[in-house]
């Protein structure tokens, strides 16, 4: 087996008294998509954010494409090869949707802005909103802003994309435009860690999900198994919960 | 956030609750570029009458009785000139310690923000005249004795330099309470803004100059204005320290022909011009926001 793109081993973090991850091993294999699901305080947002460095875990190691975060000299060097994307969508409010996706590109990526803007266009296409590229954040919609946030991480050339429930602050018709850009990705091999409660997506794409409750991974398997047939008793009750509603 | 200005409001008025509203936009754009003033830039900021009727005030004034009127405003032009001068040089260097005096107050690092928070405290317990008089009369008799203290010349024989000790004056004083307005804007910048521009790869200082202060600018213009104006106005405690500003001349204009109502009513409304004059630029700032 080829050495993971993603290694976390024993991680715990706590925010103050709270233990929020207790003990945490994953590995994530490039090419993988997982899916990470949970209550609300499982703490597989801060697992999430650990991974690149957003949240400082306080023991344990997390190695991300080879380098260990801890360690690490330069972060910046290890963020700009892991793409996130939040809830929240967070696109820089004073720039269009262009400019959102090449000022990264200039500033780190250093590509001249012909280039930048090439790029940005094609991903802009890519997701389907190329005709708003000089809008700004707040006259889009908030699938258009959360497609605009993926094609801003894609435009760094991330090796690998982290999704922080980004469909969660979406109205109900305009969940499936971001999920279908992130079928999209999946199909074309990016590894994905994706914490998500959409059941559709995990059976579509997912190799493998997991299920998280107070700070520990309960349970993972491949999704179909872990949806229709879990193991653990907390699995089956939050499962029944979610699917119920 | 979500600034919205009338001109995106009238679009979602006039498109309705469309399915698909990428195809309508453009139609959209064109009905609004056919409303006059639709732009919010376009607007005329409507308080300019008060700078007219200011104006013409003065004007009318100087014409028909150019005796006192038209005497006052000669004798004092220097001043205004000087009033005006404290004021831009300060506020550069209150911009200035204002932006690093504010991000020394959110930074991690314990020894800055103690400094910062330190010169914060300090600077705004103590009134602005006592300052002032404090820079002016105290501060290069220390400055002379420090220099004789470890006999360098250059220090010991150090001359006082009104204009100078004036704008340190101001601009220390005036430079506490921006920081506090510009912490206090970088503050109200959801924090994931940062945390989009760090995951992207940028550093701290790219993140603040290109993502932070673009917005926290935005929202302290009001507050900033503001201090810009009450600047103006305290510009006139330096006549207290052998500065001919506007308020010294109009005293000195009062003391030789003793007619204080028609002297302190052309100064304050010679102040009033140009505070007024002030409030229109920054309003016309605030409205040129583009997002």
């Amino acid at each position: 087996m080829p050495e993971p793109i993603i290694r976390i081993e024993n991680v715990h973090k706590h925010f103050g008294r709270v233990h929020a991850l207790r003990g945490i091993n994953l590995e994530v294999q490039a090419g993988e998509v997982v899916v990470i699901l949970g209550p609300s305080g499982s703490g597989k947002s801060t697992l999430l954010r650990c991974i690149n460095h957003l949240e400082v875990y306080n023991s344990g190691k997390i190695t991300v494409d080879g380098i260990v975060l801890k360690t690490a000299q330069n972060i910046n060097a290890v963020r700009r090869e892991v793409g996130m994307v939040f809830q929240s969508f967070n696109l820089f409010p004073h720039l269009t949707a262009l400019s959102n996706l090449i000022l990264a590109q200039r500033l780190v990526r250093k590509r001249p802005i012909e280039e930048a803007k090439e790029i940005a266009m094609k991903l802009l296409a890519k997701v389907g909103i190329a005709e708003k590229a000089d809008s700004y954040p707040g006259q889009l919609s908030g699938g258009q802003q959360q497609r605009v946030a993926i094609a801003r991480a894609l435009a760094m050339n991330p090796k690998m994309m982290l999704f922080d429930e980004p469909t969660s602050a979406l109205d109900p018709e305009m969940i499936k435009e971001v999920l279908d850009v992130m079928l999209a990705l999946a199909k074309e091999g990016m590894t994905m860690v994706v914490v998500s409660h959409e059941m559709g997506f995990a059976r579509a794409a997912a190799s493998r999900c997991i299920f998280m409750d107070e700070g520990q991974i309960v349970e993972e398997g491949p999704p179909d198994k872990l949806f229709t047939n879990p193991t653990q008793d907390r699995t089956k009750l939050f499962l029944s919960k979610v699917l119920q509603s | 956030m979500a600034p919205k200005g009338p001109d995106q409001n009238l679009g979602r008025m006039l498109s309705g609750k469309t399915k698909d509203p990428t195809e309508t936009d453009e139609k959209v754009q064109e009905i609004i570029n056919q409303i006059p003033g639709a732009e919010p830039s376009a607007k005329l900021d409507p308080w300019w009458w008060l700078v007219v009727a200011v104006a013409a005030l003065i004007i009318l004034m100087v014409v028909f009785f150019p005796d006192p009127y038209g005497d006052i405003l000669n004798f004092v032009k220097d001043g205004i000139w000087i009033t005006v001068q404290l004021t831009l040089i300060s506020f550069v260097f209150i911009l200035i310690i204002g932006l690093i005096g504010g991000i020394g107050r959110i930074t991690k690092n314990p020894v800055i923000h103690f400094i910062s928070t330190l010169y914060v405290e300090i600077v705004r317990g103590i009134p602005l005249l006592v300052q002032l008089i404090w820079w002016y009369f105290a501060a290069p008799a220390v400055i002379r004795g420090i220099g004789e203290a470890i006999h360098f010349s250059a220090m010991a024989d150090y001359k006082s330099n009104a204009l100078l000790l004036a704008i340190i004056g101001l601009s220390v004083c005036y430079g506490a309470y921006m920081a506090e307005i510009f912490r206090a804007g970088i503050q109200s910048i959801p924090k994931g803004q940062m945390e989009a521009a760090r995951s992207l790869g940028m550093n701290y200082f790219q993140a603040m100059r290109y993502v932070i202060v673009p917005q926290a600018i935005r929202v302290v213009l009001p507050p900033v204005g503001n201090e810009f104006i009450m600047l103006i106005k305290d510009t006139s405690l330096v006549s207290a320290v052998a500065m001919a500003d506007l308020t010294r001349r109009g005293r000195e204009y009062m003391s030789a022909h003793f007619n204080p109502i028609e002297t302190w009513t052309m100064i304050a409304l010679i102040y009033l011009i140009i505070t007024l004059l002030s409030a229109r630029v920054i309003s016309w700032l605030e409205t040129r926001r583009k997002y």
